[in-house]
């Protein structure tokens, strides 16, 4: 095999890789505030992909420019399920926040296959099958617009959670919960909001990966996997963390793809996960709990 | 031993129990097919259930890949019965070594690195993955393509091979559950039992007192997967084939765990009400949807997600702590039924 297929297959992972962190990313900031895991991450990304899809299907609107809508709307989506199903959980056991997660997660799935059937659907944009070369390189269009959206995106979310009072407030609360309950935040709206925020990430990351995979109801699940495997890689709460283990995740499965098969490819991100879990628990970015 | 057994049961705990027990060995009497084919199912995910919650109930380790347990349980007697024609008793032994060994290298990995809560969650479902895309690359036991134990149509039973007719394996599967119950009973009034709720409830008070507190979480996660490779054997000798898309499925642990949540964490006969409610709700929506003609794929699952939402909303410590108050058992029990402080 020449030397450029690899740099190929490389970046093509690295670019795809941007798509799950900025997916992951929504994951982290809801555990890093809330300290819910979101069981059914994949599945409300999927909601945001089938909406993509009828938009693009129905209207010929490109899922790039639907972005920020679907972001607006599953971030009103985020805030209602955290004010109503999710901040009764708060102070309940692990398990029983799982339960009610995954039972969201059943009825999404399900009332997707009812909805669109258990066929695969897809976008195929006018520039489906471009390219650029760079020297040797060629690299596919579709998947650099994708990762560039996803680095937009992650950049605004950064500059938010940085420069926003409102950002800052949340930082707080997930800081010292007690602390912020003193300095009289409104921790409930402000779980509310990072709820809203984390699913913000997941509609962009929808209305993007819907150019690269197909959708089909049982897509959720597999993508909630992946969202643990990344955010727990990179280092879960982390939010640079998450983005690292996206970028990490998609090389990996790219490269086993390659070297093996790409049926196996999955097998590689676990074992990436495993490694990291044992020698560094808190992920590579994560911070020691304390 | 009896007296242990016995000791602070409430006289009319045990007249339930009876009863409850002479129901089920009478049952395959009155039942018709279907209705046994559903009551395996209850019993598989009730003993599934009471198994994984040794270590979710008992010891505070939540596990979200019993999957691999019952997989690998499954595939080392179908694959010792298919290659060499060893029968699934002999396989057993081996089949629950393995996966306590599993359970042994998982619970080292974690606990040894202080791997706890929603991590050692994820990093069970990790293995029960990477299991999962093993089996598939795995030729010995035919991969991806699954393995198929021989079939014929049984008129005797056979049970040193375990072939034969529905109500053989309803006996079997009562049998491993009464014994599990016994057992779980047994270690929550030991020493061992005392130790796990104390980890359970707070693992850093528990250390301070001089509780080792890695060397019981590893007793606990050998025993749960050590109790769950049972289960994988009457699985695989039960349906006949295995897929390790089917087998280690994550849906698959999500099932065991079903059971045990709604009936109550921790408590000795959640995992049984749980796994007889789950699997009775599933079974009637199904009744109602064709009946009303709604049975398109995807709406008895939706109804599902509903109820088990509505449930968990209602009940947070599952629906044996509520019944065992309108039951009058929870008197006269030396440990707390609370699953947590």
């Amino acid at each position: 095999m020449p030397a450029e297929i690899y740099l190929n297959v490389a970046i093509s992972g690295l670019l795809t890789g941007l798509v799950y962190g900025l997916m992951a990313l929504g994951l982290s900031v809801i555990f890093g505030v809330v300290r819910v895991v979101n069981f059914a991450h994949g599945e409300m990304m999927t909601v945001a992909m089938y909406l993509a899809v009828v938009l693009f299907a129905q209207f010929h609107l490109d899922p790039l420019l639907m972005m920020l809508p679907l972001a607006a709307l599953l971030f009103v989506a985020g805030y209602a399920i955290q004010m109503t199903l999710i901040n009764p959980f708060i102070s309940r056991p692990e398990h029983s926040q799982f339960m009610l997660l995954l039972a969201m997660a059943v009825i999404i799935v399900n009332g997707l296959l009812i909805v669109f059937g258990p066929d695969a659907r897809s976008v195929q944009t006018s520039y489906a099958f471009d390219s650029f070369a760079f020297g040797p390189v060629i690299v596919d269009a579709t998947k650099l617009y994708a990762g560039i959206a996803a680095l937009l995106v992650a950049a605004a979310l950064f500059s938010f959670f940085r420069f926003a009072p409102i950002g800052k407030a949340i930082r707080a609360c997930a800081d010292n919960y007690t602390g912020a309950l003193v300095v009289g935040l409104n921790v409930k709206r402000l779980y509310a909001l990072s709820f809203g925020l984390g699913l913000a990430c997941v509609g962009a990351a929808g209305a993007i990966i819907v150019l690269i995979v197909d959708v089909t109801p049982p897509l959720g699940p597999q993508m909630t996997l992946l969202a643990f495997i990344v955010v727990i890689t990179g280092g879960l709460g982390s939010m640079p963390g998450a983005l690292l283990g996206g970028v990490l995740i998609g090389l990996t499965e790219a490269m086993a793809g390659l070297f093996f098969t790409p049926s196996a490819k999955s097998m590689f991100s676990f074992a990436l996960l495993v490694l990291v879990l044992l020698f560094r628990p808190q992920g590579i970015l994560g911070k020691k709990p304390s | 031993m009896m007296d242990l057994l016995l000791h602070g049961v409430p006289r009319h705990a045990l007249v339930l129990l009876g009863l409850v027990l002479a129901a089920l060995i009478a049952a395959p009497w009155f039942a018709n097919d279907y209705l046994l084919t559903v009551l395996i199912v209850i019993l598989y995910f009730a003993y599934t259930g009471i198994a994984w919650n040794v270590m979710m109930g008992f010891a505070g380790q939540l596990s979200l890949g019993h999957a691999l347990y019952v997989g690998l349980g499954a595939y080392a007697t179908a694959a010792l019965y298919v290659h060499f024609g060893i029968g699934p008793w002999v396989g057993m032994p081996v089949a629950i070594f393995i996966s306590v060994a599993s359970g042994v290298v998982i619970g080292f990995l974690a606990f040894r690195f202080g791997v706890a809560g929603v991590y050692f969650a994820i990093l069970t479902i990790a293995f029960c993955e990477f299991a999962r895309v093993g089996f598939d690359h795995f030729g010995w036991v035919s991969g991806s393509s699954g393995l198929f134990l021989p079939v014929s149509n049984y008129t005797r039973n056979d049970l040193v091979n375990l072939r034969g007719q529905p109500v053989m394996f309803y006996y079997v599967i009562l049998a491993l559950t009464a014994v599990a119950f016994v057992l779980c009973h047994l270690l929550l009034r030991s020493r061992v039992g005392y130790f796990w709720q104390a980890i359970r409830e707070d693992e850093v008070a528990a250390r301070s007192l001089g509780i080792n507190t890695f060397r019981y979480k590893m007793i606990a996660i050998a025993v749960s997967s050590g109790m769950t490779a049972p289960a994988g054997v009457f699985y695989a000798f039960y349906y006949n084939n295995l897929f390790p898309e089917q087998t280690f499925h994550i849906l698959r642990s999500i099932e065991i765990i079903l059971g045990p949540i709604i009936g109550g964490v921790g408590t000795l006969f959640g995992p049984i009400i749980g796994a007889f409610l789950i699997t009775g709700l599933a079974e009637v929506l199904q009744e109602f949807l064709t009946a009303y003609g709604l049975d398109i794929p995807g709406v008895k699952r939706v109804f599902y997600g509903v109820c088990l939402l509505l449930v968990i909303m209602a009940l947070p410590h599952g629906i044996w702590p509520p019944l065992a108050r309108l039951l009058r058992l929870d008197k006269r029990q030396e440990k707390s039924k609370e699953p947590e402080a």
